[in-house]
């Protein structure tokens, strides 16, 4: 147990180091910004598929709710930026409420069910009849509280705090008993374990950091539209860095962030039909020969990884 | 006030137009064991998944302690006092054997009723492998020492026997007289009728979700009903 406390603590302390002492050496500081999106996002679907099964196609209605509520919150009320995060991380616990009722459908179901609601959040947001509030498809302006410094702190303290959580996960009797939900709902039960309400903490706490994550996300571009925030692909983005890397492990989407999203500025920028080809031959082959991600080599091995 | 542990009066449940439970009724006092047994299909296990709060009762009460604990979820019944294994095993296969145990959430001053439950089922040996890696009967003890570790006061095990070997039966009775010896009441569902007579002399014969007999294990096997029932007219 001691072991497992200092590795992650090891994990997470690079990880701080590296993106706060990083914009020193690497001028393109968006490219590192949108790593630590990319780096939180996938430890939400780590906690939620890793931990319960429960694969959300659609994590990216979060994140566009934690945008639009961030901003609501400082065009309307013209709150502080870190008010305006907290809004953005309230307003996705709400839509996490109001979509609980999804945990009842599960595996594929559950998948198009969220990819379906991530949709309906969409069009409610970018409607021209909420213009007055949302400023429907013609996007959102905070240019007045942009600070790409700040944001940038603001989104490694959400990455840093979400890494931590999976952490404790991973060592704590509350972990173990997710694990043990997502095995078998039904002994889970009759280990005395609150199936429900356990699920539903698990899933109201990714949709939050997904909420925090889309604030922090639209203080610092400060100028974006719908199509920008609830775009699929983002959701995609995080479930793959997960899955390559292996869920259920603090490691795991670190490594998949960095190496596929690495790959994606490498080549997906300027030659995106081989990045696609070359992404799409990778799904294939992790589902067909790694379905439980690349650390899975090392646990086979027997080896503990953090 | 009753001397019960458990009362069931009659519990009904249809699947579909299939009516799987036609209002059995019976009672088990602290410690004592009952076979609850049958042929397929006779309304056994669901019986059992009712009681347990797997599914709720079309109609009928199941009153635990004097409280009526009709319908209520799993996690419940496993505070209150109830608890149970399964017919096919339902291990945590992606924990390790100690950790299907450690998960196990006690309940405020529980009935302890073994002090190591990997130790009581012997499977003490095996407490850092992987619980997908046992047998299915070392699975079905496995379940029955995650029963055993909310501390019950009421187990229902269902089909144990199935799938271990004729020494494991031995030991595997021995033990659980042992814990009836301890105050824990056994509602005992079992195909081999030679394993509940090592275990009770007590048994109801249910066929068609009904109760069709009710007494000592010998006089059921001379019982016309029982023996029609079982072997057809």
């Amino acid at each position: 147990m001691r072991k497992r406390i200092v590795s992650n603590g090891i994990v997470i302390v690079l990880l701080a180091l590296a993106f706060a002492i990083a914009p020193a050496f690497y001028s393109n500081e968006s490219v590192l910004f949108q790593m630590m999106v990319f780096l939180a996002l996938a430890q939400g679907v780590n906690i939620l598929y890793g931990f319960t099964g429960y694969l959300p196609f659609g994590y990216v209605g979060f994140f566009g709710i934690g945008a639009y509520g961030a901003s609501v919150s400082i065009s309307l009320w013209h709150t502080p930026a870190w008010l305006a995060m907290i809004a953005g991380g309230i307003a996705a616990l709400v839509a996490g409420g109001m979509l609980s009722p999804l945990l009842r459908l599960s595996g594929a179901y559950f998948a198009i069910g969220s990819l379906a609601a991530s949709q309906v959040l969409y069009y409610v947001v970018s409607n021209s009849n909420l213009q007055n509030i949302t400023n429907g498809p013609y996007g959102v302006n905070l240019a007045a509280v942009f600070n790409d410094r700040a944001s940038y702190f603001a989104m490694l303290l959400v990455l840093i705090i979400t890494t931590m959580f999976v952490a404790y996960l991973r060592m704590s009797r509350l972990g173990m008993s997710l694990v043990a939900v997502r095995e078998d709902p039904i002994s889970a039960g009759m280990a005395g374990i609150h199936v429900v309400r356990t699920r539903t903490f698990v899933w109201l706490t990714t949709a939050v950091i997904a909420g925090l994550v889309g604030a922090v996300y639209a203080w610092h571009i400060s100028v974006f539209y719908p199509d920008t925030v609830f775009d699929l692909s983002i959701s995609i983005f995080a479930i793959v860095f997960t899955l390559f890397g292996g869920g259920a492990t603090v490691l795991g989407p670190i490594i998949g962030t960095v190496i596929l999203y690495g790959v994606y500025n490498v080549i997906g920028v300027s030659d995106p039909q081989y990045f696609q080809l070359i992404y799409g031959v990778l799904i294939m082959v992790l589902v067909l020969f790694l379905p439980n991600g690349v650390l899975s080599l090392l646990r086979r091995r027997g080896i503990d990884v953090p | 006030m009753s001397h019960n542990l458990l009362t069931v009066t009659g519990l009904t449940k249809s699947f579909g137009g299939l009516k799987v439970l036609a209002g059995i009724s019976f009672t088990v006092a602290p410690g004592e064991i009952l076979g609850l047994v049958g042929p397929n299909g006779s309304g056994k296990t669901t019986c059992i998944n009712v009681i347990s709060g797997l599914y709720k009762p079309d109609g009928g009460q199941v009153i635990f302690k004097g409280q009526s604990v009709t319908g209520k979820p799993l996690h419940v019944m496993a505070k209150a006092g109830v608890n149970r294994t399964f017919q096919i095993p339902k291990p945590f296969k992606g924990l390790t054997v100690k950790q299907n145990i450690e998960v196990v959430q006690h309940r405020q001053g529980a009935f302890q009723v073994v002090d190591n439950p990997l130790e009581f089922v012997g499977l003490q040996k095996f407490q850092d492998r992987d619980a997908s890696s046992l047998t299915s009967g070392q699975q079905k003890l496995l379940d029955l020492a995650r029963a055993l570790a909310s501390g019950p006061e009421m187990l229902l095990v269902d089909e144990l026997a199935a799938g271990l070997n004729p020494a494991e039966l031995v030991e595997i009775a021995r033990r659980l007289k042992h814990l009836s010896e301890r105050g824990v009441a056994l509602l005992v569902v079992e195909h081999l009728l030679g394993f509940v007579n090592e275990l009770t002399q007590r048994v109801i014969v249910m066929n068609a979700g009904k109760e069709i007999f009710e007494g000592d294990l010998d006089s059921a096997a001379k019982n016309e009903r029982v023996v029609e029932v079982y072997l057809g007219q």
